[in-house]
């Protein structure tokens, strides 16, 4: 299956000899200080997080271990590149399960802003986004439905303030991140 | 006793697609004497924007915090990822004072302040907790003792244990024991505590597919007549999904996939009709016939 050639190749390339070049030694300070990464250092490498992650069981190269090694390790072109980062379903077994406390899904969390904020992201967020300026709810809620609540008995629908919700666009630098990559 | 009045969150994925989930939840708390108030305005948890820009979904969570502060109410979230998002920005600010400070700076913006006053609850945690078992074993005219079903309470709810801490994250019993409550038998399974994989369906469909169609497997094992979620994210995947599923993996499962609020419902006397039944992409009827 598609996933798994890619998978392979991921592997190759993952398995690539490690360049002095390729490692940013500052990287790890950088994310350490991401609310939610601080304790990326602790992580003494036992594998708990990868066995107990329900991602990482189906699919040949998603191992959060080896995200928080190549972080460690300041890998961060090849972090932030890779669509790896973006397969993390935010279950929070790793969160429990870790014997050194490591947010491990925080930091990815923050490999992911990172990688937005340098580089790109996935187009669904993109669709997210914009569903939530123009409207305030995450997806279009189609006319139809809207119409059927009614005849359902329900009540309608709270507006957004979509002035305010705008406004945090733009405070929070996320307008300039969208301009930047393109809707 | 806590005074039964909420402002109720719905989120933007049951507006958008399961209905189901918000008609059976208002009838039922209706029924048990739950007061809910609709949000006076509304814009998303946050939680989709998590991953694109950490600020933003703080942003939003505590905005909405804000608006449920002004009304002086708790909320009640009928979604683990709305409960999970706002419940987590909620404690965190409370707690940490140079994060709420960053977060006002942000909503000073827009004429707003976070100050810290009111809770975050789980549709489950109301029941459970606010409502109680006892109450709601009161309130159950017809026992659903013909059946037998499995549950499924998702992640957001019970995880991070830390932050959350209603349940026991490893063996969660709430929604259980609000299963047993109404009579039905409520059977273990595999691997329980599973997440469905909806948070990456955009990214990446193959391998939340193939955790749901583990899932319903595991439970097919134990010859559940029915599956129970507290959640339009994992209904989705169980529900919306599961012809795809079963194309997918040239599999036949057929299992019926219930908000707890529809299963009480049957429970207190109502009818599928009244509770949406009719909305379900997969076949209820067998079952119901059963009761
Ligand atoms: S469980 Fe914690 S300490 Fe172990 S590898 Fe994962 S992040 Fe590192
Ligand atoms: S939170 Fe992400 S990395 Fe951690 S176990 Fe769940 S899917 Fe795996």
């Amino acid at each position: 299956m598609a996933e798994t050639e890619k998978g392979e190749a991921k592997e190759t390339e993952q398995r690539m000899v490690l360049k002095i070049t390729d490692v940013d030694p500052r990287f790890k300070y950088e994310i350490s200080k991401i609310p939610g990464a601080e304790k990326v250092m602790l992580c003494f490498q036992c594998g708990t997080c990868t066995a107990d992650c329900p991602i990482a069981r189906f699919s040949d190269f998603y191992r959060p271990r080896k995200l928080i090694r190549m972080t460690q390790l300041g890998l961060k072109d090849r972090l932030l590149s890779s669509d790896v980062i973006w397969l993390c379903s935010t279950c929070f077994t790793c969160i429990d399960h870790c014997p050194q406390d490591v947010g491990i899904a925080d930091i990815i969390r923050a490999l992911r802003n990172l990688s937005v904020r340098e580089r790109d992201m996935p187009v669904v967020f993109k669709e997210l986004a914009s569903n939530i300026l123009k409207t305030g709810y995450a997806y279009m809620i189609p006319e139809l439905r809207l119409k059927k609540r009614a005849e359902e008995g329900l009540p309608l629908l709270p507006k957004a303030n979509l002035e305010n919700v705008a406004k945090l666009f733009d405070i929070t630098g996320l307008s300039k991140i969208l301009e930047k990559v393109g809707t | 006793m806590p005074e039964l009045k909420y402002l109720l969150f719905m989120g933007c994925v049951i507006p958008y697609r399961i209905s189901s989930y918000e008609i059976s939840t208002r009838k039922v708390l209706d029924k048990l004497g739950v007061e809910v108030v609709e949000m006076p305005e509304f814009n998303c948890c946050g939680l989709p924007l998590d991953p694109v820009n950490h600020d933003m979904m703080l942003t939003l969570a505590a905005r909405n915090l804000c608006l449920a502060e002004q009304q002086n109410l708790n909320i009640v979230a009928l979604c683990n990822g709305c409960f999970g998002t706002l419940n987590h920005v909620n404690k965190e600010l409370k707690e940490d004072r140079k994060l709420r400070e960053r977060v006002n700076g942000y909503l000073k913006e827009i004429g707003m302040e976070f100050k810290g006053t009111i809770t975050v609850k789980h549709l489950i945690y109301v029941l459970a907790k606010d409502v109680g078992f006892e109450k709601i074993k009161d309130n159950v005219q017809k026992p659903l003792t013909q059946l037998r079903v499995a549950q499924h309470t998702g992640c957001h709810v019970i995880r991070p244990g830390k932050v959350v801490g209603f349940d026991d994250p490893e063996n969660p019993t709430a929604l259980k024991t609000l299963i047993k409550v109404t009579g039905a038998k409520c059977l273990d399974y595999m691997d329980e505590t599973e997440c469905c994989g909806a948070p990456i369906i955009g990214v990446n469909a193959e391998i939340p597919l193939q955790l749901a169609r583990e899932k319903l497997d595991h439970i097919r094992a134990v010859g559940a007549q029915a599956m129970i979620t507290v959640c339009p994210f994992c209904h989705m995947m169980y529900d919306l999904n599961q012809s795809r599923i079963e194309r997918t993996f040239n599999e036949k499962f057929r299992i019926p996939v219930l908000h707890y609020s529809q299963l009480l419902g049957l429970a207190m006397g109502m009818s599928p009709d009244e509770l949406a039944f009719k909305d379900l992409r997969v076949d209820a009827s067998e079952l119901v016939s059963l009761l």
